[in-house]
């Protein structure tokens, strides 16, 4: 049995991919890849009548593998199937950091799922509390329920939009500059920063487009989402490289939280670093920009 | 006696000065007495060699028991040729006793399991072994141990004397009827026919076996008529789809791309990687597309690559095409690509075995690579690597180039994954050590890089370039905490191969197995 430690409400989470929870074969090792989060899947992945196989699967890789750093969240199925109490139970049971509510449209959903959460927590003698949530939205409900899903329950982390479901609903298809799907993700991460919660972009299906794949992380990153949903293990470093902070913004941010921290000490609320003006507002931004350097191996010092 | 990788070797093997492997480079600056063959005058201007049969150019050679019969294997897993020559010699012209000194041998050649078992092919050498005759040979029904040799070793062996060839086969995708043979132009095409050269030049007597005579002269060769007794043409010499593949496409499987880009880091942390350095890859998955990965790199610090060499296919003729490789130096081609290419594209040339890799010649190509990368079945945490022996300690491999480019390379970097199926690859002891520790430099695996302590300028390379490493001993525990150790095998004392490091010394045996029971 593997003793996983405590899950982190907020980690780095760059890269989640999905990976069927039913193949032996791809979820043994899959950390050796060096995503954030793995998404064992037990939703669209699984045919209907191999569910119970797929749990079974998912428990036993649960207890015997050593996931290490990799966080392990499971995509468990949707509150209209017959299906998501058992997957709740089996996740609690196994001991997964996270789960992610399927085709999530309203704070209730997250409700119905955390007091099954809490009810298998109380169950399985697992820490009340422990198992972490999020939601993805696959609906125009969803989305513009997306504040009142975040800020739903204290275990939630994060929201991410499903590009495949939403797209259907709103009779478009995948383009070039995104824009099919611009307006969704801009309320998404507003509601997800307004409720303190993380952000995640769609799936990109269409592996052999490098160049697409890359433009659209480019958008990602450049409208504020914390990390991005893949599909195969190719896709992570690219994804590493391009949410990686530059060495200018390292060493910035490096300096601002030295001299936060020492102002503070000298009873300074305002000053300047290089030429611009610092406040307290900053530190967080500057903090998230080393840890984040720290993890793609661009920042070895103490301060984060 | 214990050898410098820890094995023990039979004392009855160390005889008319055979010794025991003692290192990297330990016959450096030694002479050898090159042999010579003893060939027949053809004075009489001759209109045609071509004999009507096989059994008549046997018999034209003075053929007779007891022989020493040698092929290539440029036809690889397609190769007709060594089976028939077989058939034709025993069971026509009732010959035994007689020795088949291969460049390799695979499972096409399961046919000659019988012979070994019949009694009358009584001697085997070669670098690979494999299917039917692997079983025969790690069942102890060869006569005499079979001596498995690099494809630079085989060269120095035959042109130091230590193996006479008196019947040099060689099967040829075109011949003219003197002999001139090229690897290109017929139905069985095989591009380079490097493994060949060494036996023309050093055979006795020599027949060409062809399925596609053409006008003579057939220039430029790689087999010259001045070498060759006989032709013989037959129906066909192979398999055309087992002999090249169509072109050998680079793996999409995500683990083999992780580490082939791992690889592809590693390379560019050294200070070889620079304008002009030389590489050879093999074409197993990682193996391969480390091409495309390193590509990227060049692309991005603006270098291109010198040279190449090796067995050769499609990717690594793509980048002579695009002009990202000066030239491709080739013994052998695994693909049409590479085949159609050969003596075509400007700068993509052939060579022999021993130019390729013969540690006792003054200028092996492989003297000269910065970079090698490798596969393997197993490796240990001493960096010994096995390429010939399964887990269960039967033969069914082949050390190829692997010791000489391993030896010879500046950085040699063995990718494999840490574990297959249900085997550790990362292990304590290697079953047979075919490429010696201190040839290999770094280990690239699914679970982690480890860099050979003797290499601290790497460890420091990698280091600098943020590349994390671990101990080999690290990634042996993470394999058997995966899978568990396995139990020693156990074998009896008959020796059934020996195995000669490059430079001719023993670095290995390998015994017959003991009959396994649950």
């Amino acid at each position: 049995m593997i003793p996983r430690p405590r899950p982190e409400r907020f980690r780095l989470r760059r890269t989640m991919m999905f990976m069927n929870a039913q193949k032996p074969g791809l979820i043994k090792d899959a950390y050796i890849y060096g995503c954030d989060s793995i998404m064992l899947d037990l939703e669209d992945a699984v045919a209907e009548n191999q569910k119970d196989a797929a749990r079974f699967s998912l428990y036993h890789a649960l207890k015997t593998i050593d996931y290490g750093d990799t966080e392990v969240i499971v995509r468990i199925n949707g509150l209209d199937t017959p299906h998501w109490q058992e997957d709740i139970r089996v996740c609690v049971a196994g001991g997964a950091d996270g789960i992610r509510i399927a085709k999530c449209e309203s704070a209730k959903d997250v409700l119905t799922v955390e007091a099954a959460v809490e009810k298998a927590e109380e169950e399985f003698g697992v820490e009340k509390g422990r198992t972490l949530l999020m939601a993805a939205l696959e609906s125009p409900k969803g989305i513009l329920n997306a504040y009142e899903i975040c800020a739903a329950s204290s275990r939630m982390f994060g929201v991410a939009i499903s590009g495949g479901d939403f797209r259907k609903c709103m009779q478009t298809t995948p383009q070039r500059d995104g824009i099919d799907m611009v307006t969704a993700r801009g309320l998404m991460l507003i509601a997800a920063r307004a409720a303190g919660v993380q952000c995640f972009d769609t799936v990109f299906t269409n592996l052999d487009d490098n160049e697409g794949f890359e433009a659209e992380v480019r958008q990602n990153k450049a409208m504020g989402f914390d990390g991005k949903s893949l599909i195969n293990p190719k896709q992570i470093r690219l994804v590493h490289q391009l949410f990686a902070p530059t060495e200018k913004e390292v060493i910035q941010a490096e300096k601002i939280v030295r001299a936060v921290r020492e102002n503070a000490a000298k009873g300074l609320g305002v000053f300047t670093v290089d030429g611009k003006m610092i406040d307290i507002a900053f530190l967080p931004g500057a903090e998230r920009t080393l840890r984040l350097a720290r993890a793609c191996g661009m920042y070895e010092g103490d301060l984060v | 006696m214990i050898n410098k990788v820890g094995r023990d070797i039979p004392d009855y093997l160390l005889k008319d000065g055979k010794e025991v492997y003692q290192g990297k480079n330990y016959m450096d600056g030694k002479y050898i007495q090159k042999a010579s063959p003893k060939t027949r005058r053809y004075e009489t201007p001759q209109e045609s060699k071509v004999a009507e049969s096989i059994v008549k150019a046997l018999k034209d050679c003075g053929a007779k028991s007891g022989m020493t019969f040698s092929f290539h294997h440029h036809l690889r897993d397609g190769d007709f040729v060594v089976n028939m020559v077989m058939k034709a010699a025993i069971e026509e012209l009732g010959l035994d006793n007689l020795t088949i000194a291969a460049t390799s041998l695979g499972s096409a050649h399961d046919p000659i399991a019988e012979y070994i078992e019949q009694g009358k092919v009584v001697g085997i050498q070669t670098s690979g072994i494999r299917g039917k005759m692997g079983e025969v040979v790690s069942a102890g029904k060869l006569k005499t141990p079979a001596i498995i040799r690099s494809h630079g070793g085989r060269p120095r062996a035959i042109e130091g004397g230590e193996v006479h060839i008196d019947i040099a086969f060689i099967a040829a995708p075109t011949s003219d009827c003197v002999g001139n043979c090229r690897g290109i132009g017929g139905k069985s095409n095989c591009g380079s026919m490097g493994y060949a050269m060494t036996d023309a030049k050093y055979a006795d007597h020599v027949v060409v076996i062809t399925d596609c005579l053409v006008d003579f002269p057939n220039m430029p060769a790689s087999v010259e008529a001045i070498d060759v007794d006989a032709v013989v043409v037959v129906d066909s010499i192979g398999n055309p789809k087992k002999i090249a593949s169509a072109a050998a496409r680079i793996s999409q499987n995500p683990r083999d791309l992780m580490m082939a880009e791992d690889v592809a880091r590693v390379i560019a942390s050294t200070p070889y990687f620079k304008e002009g350095f030389s590489f050879q890859t093999g074409v197993g998955g990682p193996s391969l597309a480390a091409n495309l990965f390193l590509e990227k790199y060049m692309d991005e610090r603006n270098i291109k690559m010198g040279w190449a060499i090796g067995g050769i296919c499609g990717p690594m003729v793509e980048l002579l095409k695009k002009g990202k490789v000066g030239k491709v130096i080739d013994v052998q081609d695994f693909d049409l690509d590479a085949v159609n290419s050969i003596n075509q594209t400007p700068n993509h040339f052939e060579m022999s075995a021993s130019q390729y890799a013969n540690p006792a010649n003054k200028g092996a190509f492989v003297n000269k690579l910065d970079f090698v990368v490798l596969a393997a079945l197993e490796i240990d945490t001493g960096f010994n690597v096995n390429v010939l022996t399964g887990s269960d300690g039967v033969l069914r491999g082949a050390p190829g180039g692997h010791p000489d480019t391993a030896a010879g390379s500046k950085c040699c970097i063995i990718v494999t994954p840490l574990i297959r199926g249900r085997m550790a690859t990362v292990c304590e002891h290697v079953v047979t050590v075919t490429t010696p520790g201190d040839c290999v430099d770094v280990l690239v695996t699914d679970y982690g890089i480890a860099v050979n302590p003797l290499r601290k300028d790497l460890i420091e390379c990698l280091d600098n370039a943020g590349i994390k490493h671990v101990t080999i001993e690290e990634l042996k525990n993470k394999a058997y905490s995966l899978v568990g150790r396995p139990d020693d095998l156990e074998w009896e004392d008959k020796v059934v191969a020996v195995l000669e490091a490059r430079d001719g010394t023993i670095l290995d045996v390998v015994k017959k197995i003991k009959p396994y029971k649950i």
